[in-house]
Order: structure tokens, then sequence, then C-alpha cells
């Protein structure tokens, strides 16, 4: 069973398209805390953001390398399962779950719901941004602001995004401070840092990108007088 | 104490298994779950049927060589601990325990509980050594080690090759065997000559043997009976990486 990739390759890959992932997320929930300022403010500003965004070859370039990372990590994700699910012992009683969390063993499960959300994700924002005949608001920017707003009006879509976005804090709980091991962070005194960061880091993310539509719903449809 | 057993039972390596029922009565809480098994056997050997074959040798939880997955947990319910050392009086009266062979591709099973952990075997022959003459045993601190290193190449040494990690990591990983066999000859200026040889032979090894992925639940290292840190699988990870982009 000699391939050209060894088990650990494998996994150093899935670090390194994880981490760049990890990295895009912050960019990407600064960005998107803008929608929390006033109406107006966030309309002026998340718009302008998206068209210097949109326009900069620096950010195009990052761009292919996230869309890289994003499509290695998820096909490296699905040839280590199946590789694992071809290795793995089979029990007639199972109680092995006691010695590890259920997040770590469910990594591709929780892939797999952020993946879906993910094409919900880039259908509603990503494909309109770039594709679709969007309006211009008064700065002559397209105006995503608006298309984001309208999204965040149903409950239900507020709903999945929330839940969508705690399958990627646990995804990232175990994650993140996977990636160092599999990058060979052996340290005791390190390890013990990147998991408090790991922690802090999920905590952060999971929190930001769950509290904008919430945020949003809010807003648009709770009278604050 | 009266015990239920559900014990798999395989004729060899080609057959299917099944789990057989058996009860067993006047099981003294003191007993090792290796003598219970024993005192079992020796009622199957009197009403003339084969006995349970298990491995098994010293009884003090050093060698390595006992290893069960009881009610689905490599060695039991208890966590660092070897099967010879857990004890009936973990159990109740009237209890039902199901007793299987640690599992994996790389850990074909034999007979019974009877496991063929040869693969480790093999791991450690394609590297796990460091290349010197024999003879006349060396002046011991010709080489100078700080205490410190020491006792962590110690620490990862510790490991008896039971191959509970394998058993109980959902990718059947060998990651924390290999691992510790690496990591404690990397630290020592002695293994560190062919560290980078050492960690890429063992590592294909390790894959050739049918291994899974380590994805680091962690939970080998729950079920060590050595408590043999996941951070050797990091320190090997890094060793690896190392030799790969050097080479």
């Amino acid at each position: 069973m000699k391939s050209t990739f060894s088990t650990l390759m494998r996994k150093t890959l899935m670090a390194l398209t994880g981490l760049f992932l990890c990295f895009f997320l912050v960019i990407h929930l600064l960005g998107n805390l803008q929608l929390l300022l006033p109406a107006v403010q966030a309309k002026e500003s998340f718009n302008g953001y998206s068209q210097l965004l949109s326009g900069n070859i620096f950010i195009k370039i990052i761009s292919y390398v996230l869309y890289t990372s994003l499509i290695v990590h998820c096909l490296d994700a699905l040839v280590i399962t199946l590789k694992n699910r071809k290795t793995a012992g089979k029990y007639a009683v199972d109680q092995r779950g006691a010695s590890s969390k259920w997040y770590s063993r469910n990594m591709g499960i929780l892939g797999t719901l952020i993946l879906i959300f993910l094409v919900f994700h880039f259908k509603d924002f990503w494909y309109q941004y770039k594709f679709g005949a969007l309006p211009t608001d008064e700065y002559g920017h397209k105006d995503l602001y608006t298309i984001v707003i309208a999204a965040y009006q149903d409950w239900w879509y507020v709903l999945f995004y929330v839940l969508s976005m705690f399958a990627l804090g646990y995804h990232l709980l175990h994650g993140f401070f996977s990636a160092a091991r599999s990058l060979g962070v052996y340290h005791p005194k390190y390890v013990s840092w990147i998991r408090i960061f790991g922690r802090g880091y999920s905590y952060a993310i999971t929190a930001g990108f769950a509290i904008i539509p919430i945020y949003i719903y809010l807003t648009q449809h709770v009278s604050w007088n | 104490m009266k015990i239920n057993l559900k014990i798999w039972r395989q004729t060899d390596a080609g057959s299917p298994g099944r789990l057989v029922d058996y009860e067993l009565d006047h099981v003294i809480p003191h007993m090792s779950f290796l003598e219970m098994m024993d005192t079992l056997n020796e009622q199957l050997i009197l009403s003339g049927d084969r006995p349970v074959e298990f491995d098994h040798d010293c009884r003090e939880g050093i060698c390595g060589q006992c290893g069960m997955m009881i009610n689905g947990r490599a060695h039991g319910p208890i966590p660092h601990l070897t099967t010879c050392q857990l004890h009936m009086r973990e159990f109740k009266d009237g209890d039902t325990i199901y007793v299987e062979p640690f599992r994996g591709k790389g850990f074909p099973v034999k007979r019974d509980l009877r496991v063929d952990r040869s693969a480790f075997d093999r791991i450690i022959m394609a590297g796990g050594f460091i290349s010197v003459n024999t003879g006349q045993a060396p002046e011991a601190n010709g080489i100078p080690v700080s205490h410190e290193h020491a006792e962590s190449a110690f620490d990862s040494a510790a490991c008896i090759g039971c191959g509970a990690c394998v058993a109980t990591c959902k990718n059947s990983s060998a990651a924390l065997f290999t691992s510790a066999k690496i990591a404690h000859l990397a630290k020592l200026p002695q293994g560190k000559i062919e560290s980078r040889k050492r960690v890429l032979s063992m590592v294909e090894q390790m894959d050739i043997e049918a291994f899974g992925h380590c994805t680091n639940t962690e939970a080998c290292e729950v079920e060590c009976p050595q408590d043999i840190s996941v951070l050797n699988i990091a320190r090997m990870n890094w060793e690896y990486t190392l030799s790969k982009v050097l080479k």
C-alpha cells in the first residue's frame, strides 16, 4: 500500500489549507463587522469595502489561493476519510467515544455541513456580487448591503446561518489545534498556548459570524423605541 | 459474582467470527480480568470445548502482550491500564461483559482474541534502532545527556507496544506507537545521527502496514497503559516534515 503521499503528508496538507482558511475567516469577519454599524453608515462602508476588495489585484490573487485551499481541503479530507474507512477496525460494542471529544471524531460531518452552508453562501452573495445584476448605491458601488439585509429577513435563514456557524465553531475548535499538531508543534509550552488561542479564536469567529444575521434580523423586525 | 460474557470466537484469520455467550459463576472480585478468563477456560476445557485464546505474558502490566476490547474500550473501562491489571471488582454481579480482539486492518485476528501485531515489529525493523558496533558496553557518561532529555526520552521509550492506541483510534492509526519510538531516539544524541532517515522509513513502513491517518482525537493517550503523550506524534510530524524538506 505504498503511495506517493504518506498519511503524514496528507495531514500536513489539511493543516496548511485549513490554517489559510482560518486566516481568511478573520479577514472576512473583520469586513463583515461593518454590518453592525448604523444602517446608513453600514451601507456606505460595507459597499465601499466590497468594491475595494473586488478591484484589487492582490486580493484577486489571494482569492484564487482561497478557492484552491477550499477545494484541496475538501478533496484531501475525502481521500483521508475514505482511506481511514478502509483501515479502521469495527467493533460489535463500541464505547471508544468515551476517550475523545465528539467533535474531534466528526470533523468530516461538521465539514460537510459547512460545505452545504457554503453552497448557499456562495449562491446568495458571492455569485450575486460577481455575476448577478446588482443595483448600485448613491456612490456607484454595487449594493451588496441591501442584498445582505434582504437575505436575513427570514427567521429560518437566520437560524440556518447560526447553526452553520456552530458547525464551523466546533470544526475550528478541533481543527485549529489539530493543524498545529500536524505541522509538528510539540513543545509543551507552545502546545498549551495554541490550545488556549485556538479556543479563543473559535469562540470569537463563531460568535462574530453568528451575531451579524441575528443583529440584522432583530433590527429589521423589532421596534426598539 | 456471576458474570455473563459475550466473547469473540474465531477459528482462524480466514474464517468469520461471532460473539458467543458464556456464563461464569463464582468470580472473585480480586481476580484480574485474565484470571477470570483462565477460570472460564478451565471450565471450557473440562466440558471438552476449545478454550478462548488470548495473548498474555508478564501479567504485571509491563510487557504489552495482553490486549482486549472490553465493553468497547481498549483494555477495559479504566484509562491507562493493561488488561491484566484490570480487576473484576470494576464489574458488578450479573454484568454482561463484551470481549473482542483489538481490531484494525494492520492487526489481523489470528484466533479468538489473539491478534497479529507483528506490523509493529516491522515498523521497528524499518528504523527503530541505532547503528553501532556491538561489543563491550561503552562508558555510560561518555556522551553527556542532560537529565531532562534523558527523562523525556525515557517517557517515550516507556511504550510497551500493546497496540491499545491502534485499537482505540477511530482510524486505527499507529501514530502514537511509531512516534514514541521515533521521538525516543530523536531525543538522544546517539539516536539523533540517523533521525532523518529513521523517521522517513518508519513512517513509510507504518503506511505500508495499513494503519490509518492520525486525526488528533487524542483517544490513544487516554487508553495508553504507559500514558505516552500525544506530543510524541507532533514531534514525529515535525521530524518528518523537516526530513522530507531537507532530504
